[in-house]
């Protein structure tokens, strides 16, 4: 059914179909819409799971170990500080291999502080062995849940998931979304089968710590595990296209690329300004193009190459700054296209909501032909110092 | 009742000679029962009983991290409340993930009211990283972070009153015990463990190493602690203190004698005002709690 | 054996590490004063001190770390140090 809904609730809608079981969350902007949302339907019994109130994010995230390990399909969602505060949790759930998903609501990090939007908060996550799919509008942001449930609790996969979408510019605002039945998204995600679980029937210890003996064999399980992760996205892309004519399976997704000679990569909302900048710059005789990345990690660096290879140059744009080096995917897409002889040049752009319009992706464009890049693009520079 | 015969904490394990903590894990398994889903922090038990594939746990176990035991807890409460199971959900933690780092998640925690029990074991510092001063020790222990020296006594401060903070949360049921009374431990941990909401068990578990003694004297210790009133042995109810365990009290410098980490109070110059300090602490619970068995005076001739 | 996933482990593994060997000093239960009272058992930080069919107790030395607290607690004084021969 087609609705016209604000994105957090459209996503909220969309976890409360993923039938959790439990929900431990911790209110920060922008995300609160969707955990207000949530709790209204366990106050109204529209979704039957347990509420955990937790008192810092933190805990949201340890509760959901807790859950998660004693049996249970569980739920968080945060942003910016409070996924900062999960740091050293966001590791552990990947090394105890809990299925657990959360939504990302991204937005920029302290200091100086900002509530707006960029991907700085999940990007520096990036090593923390969780996957992580980034969603260009409201209607992808609610069926990437579907998805990443579907993987995450894929037995030979069982890896936590990142949702993010952008803070504000798509959890805010008003979209066409087309939402899915109850009957629909069971016979698409299964219901929760634990793959071990805390039970006084048949003990086990979960989270022993590991000697150099084992550590490194373990951290590598993670990594394989990732690396299958890829065909098991790809084929829960597919099968959900299937079913409700969306198709998913591409982890990156080419926009007018077939004879591009620029090619612009972006993650996220981003996207959407540039096909539109696209658009324009084809009317004008320039052959541009798009590479979305949706899913970051497992990074698909050969899926890249390939969907590169017949560009003369490609323009990053990195909502994200490695500082003291680059933009984070700018440099992964570097190492994808390392010996092609393809150009790659970053740009940081749009930190801390700093609007990107389609003169400035015009603009980029132009840079990249001149071989002008890895830069901050769009400072001010009368107010630098 | 609970079959406490059930040894549900496995030998193998890698723990000091001695450890009064590896009691304390045998006595709560005991107290507990076997359907029992303990929630471990890091520290000094977690890791001598849980090198990968070695666990020592006989019941379901869990460590995540060291200072989120409670939450993790209480995700696992949630989740058996949602699937209608019926274990019993036990936290322990040492007095480092207890009295300090882990005080966010504990206060949560309590004040949100899940059903479990959490028990820290005190042994009065960082013992698995090598004895550093903690919110638990004692006043003028010495530790690697608070050492007795030229201008230092040793630790500034008292112990902070945990088992109070936690009855202020509004625990139905919080006790202090110690591993040298093996059955009021065990009493307590089942009373607890059958106690709806969250409740709080502080026991005393004296570490040989950590402190400076040999390890065939960790219930004498204990004893000791208990005996000289530095360690207040009670029950309270909804906040009201039920029951305590009287003594007919010692010195303190019986107990602080005979361990390393004050023997900087006796040598090489005694330092009777820290001793009297010390002394001070003890007739303080003494009074608070009403611990002094009066003996009856001869009559007079 | 191939790795759990998620650094996992059901009971029992314990047991194939033989604390025994730290021991420098080796209780021994005497069965001479005994009244079977089970201190020694439930003061022992390894659990490994056991009741055996004549209903006296005896430490299983595979792991015994030698600690001495049963010897040390024993209302009867009935279990004794003794150094180990190496």
């Amino acid at each position: 059914m087609m609705q016209f809904m604000e994105g957090s609730l459209a996503v909220a809608d969309a976890v409360r179909l993923c039938r959790p079981q439990v929900i431990s969350a911790y209110p920060i902007t922008p995300q609160t819409h969707i955990v207000e949302a949530l709790a209204d339907m366990v106050a109204n019994c529209t979704l039957d799971a347990e509420y955990i109130t937790v008192e810092s994010e933190f805990s949201a995230l340890s509760a959901c170990i807790g859950a998660s390990a004693a049996g249970s399909r569980v739920y968080s969602a945060t942003t910016s500080q409070g996924l900062a505060l999960m740091f050293e949790v966001c590791f552990n759930v990947a090394g105890m291999r809990l299925p657990i998903v959360m939504t990302i609501v991204n937005r920029a990090l302290s200091a100086p502080l900002s509530i707006w939007n960029d991907q700085q908060d999940s990007i520096s996550l990036r090593d923390s062995g969780w996957m992580q799919l980034y969603a260009e509008d409201n209607q992808e942001a609610t069926d990437l849940h579907y998805l990443a449930y579907r993987v995450a609790e894929d037995h030979e996969i069982l890896l936590p998931a990142m949702v993010c979408f952008d803070g504000f510019i798509l959890s805010h605002t008003y979209e066409p979304v087309e939402t899915l039945s109850q009957d629909q998204v069971d016979a698409y995600l299964p219901a929760f089968r634990p793959y071990q679980r805390l039970d006084a029937a048949d003990p086990i210890s979960f989270g022993m710590f590991a000697s150099p003996d084992y550590y490194m064999e373990f951290r590598y399980e993670i990594d394989r595990a990732l690396e299958r992760a890829k065909e098991r996205i790809a084929r829960a892309g597919k099968e959900f296209g299937k079913q409700f004519g969306r198709d998913y399976s591409a982890l990156v997704e080419g926009y007018q690329l077939e004879d591009a000679e620029t090619a612009f990569v972006a993650m996220g909302s981003l996207c959407g300004t540039v096909k539109d900048a696209i658009d324009e710059m084809r009317a004008q005789g320039k052959k541009v193009g798009l590479l979305k990345i949706r899913c970051y990690r497992p990074f698909p660096g050969p899926d890249i190459a390939k969907a590169l290879a017949g560009v003369k140059r490609v323009a990053v744009l990195d909502k994200n700054i490695s500082l003291g080096s680059k933009g984070a995917v700018g440099l992964e897409v570097k190492d994808a296209l390392y010996g092609s002889g393809i150009a790659v040049y970053d740009y940081i752009v749009g930190l801390g909501g700093r609007d990107l319009k389609k003169s400035d992706i015009a603009a980029i464009a132009a840079l990249a032909e001149k071989g002008q890049g890895d830069q901050f693009y769009g400072l001010r520079q009368e107010v630098l110092r | 009742m609970v079959d406490k015969s059930l040894e549900l904490f496995d030998c193998g394990h890698r723990a000091c000679g001695g450890c009064g903590p590896a009691i304390a894990a045998r006595l709560i398994l005991k107290g507990a029962g076997k359907d029992t889903i303990v929630v471990s922090s890091t520290g000094c038990m977690e890791v001598f009983s849980s090198p990968y594939p070695e666990t020592a746990w006989k019941v379901p176990w869990i460590h995540s991290l060291f200072e989120n035991a409670a939450a993790v807890a209480s995700g696992v409460e949630a989740s058996l409340k949602k699937q209608g199971r019926s274990e019993k959900v036990v936290i322990i933690g040492g007095d480092g993930a207890t009295f300090d780092i882990g005080m966010l998640c504990i206060s949560g925690a309590f004040e949100r009211g899940h059903d479990f029990t959490y028990i820290c074991y005190d042994n009065e510092a960082y013992m698995n990283t090598g004895i550093q001063r903690s919110g638990a020790t004692p006043y003028a222990a010495s530790t690697t972070t608070s050492p007795a020296g030229r201008c230092s006594t040793g630790n500034k401060r008292p112990k902070k009153d945990m088992p109070q903070i936690l009855a202020a949360h509004g625990a139905p049921y919080v006790a202090t015990a110690s591993v040298s009374y093996p059955a009021d431990f065990m009493q307590k941990v089942e009373k607890a463990v059958n106690t709806k909401g969250p409740c709080y068990i502080q026991v005393h578990a004296p570490c040989a190493t950590g402190w400076g003694f040999e390890g065939n004297l960790t219930m004498k210790m204990g004893k000791l602690a208990v005996e000289t009133g530095l360690c207040v042995l009670y029950e309270m109810v909804d906040g009201k203190v039920t029951r305590v365990k009287k003594v007919v009290r010692k010195p303190v410098e019986e107990y602080l004698s005979t361990q390393k980490r004050f023997r900087h109070l006796f040598k090489p110059a005694r330092k009777d005002a820290e001793i009297a300090q010390i002394q001070a602490i003890a007739d303080f619970n003494a009074e608070k709690y009403g611990i002094d068995i009066k003996l009856k005076k001869e009559p007079a001739k | 054996m191939a790795l759990s996933v998620g650094c996992t482990a059901r009971p029992g593994k314990s047991r194939s590490n033989r604390t025994g060997s730290w021991r420098v000093f080796r209780p021994v239960f005497k069965h001479d004063k005994c009244t079977k009272c089970g201190i020694c058992a439930l003061v022992c930080p390894e659990g490994c001190v056991e009741q055996s069919e004549d209903e006296f107790y005896e430490a299983n030395y595979e792991f015994c770390k030698g600690c001495g607290l049963c010897s040390d607690e024993c209302p009867a004084e009935d279990i004794e140090m003794e150094q180990e021969e190496k």
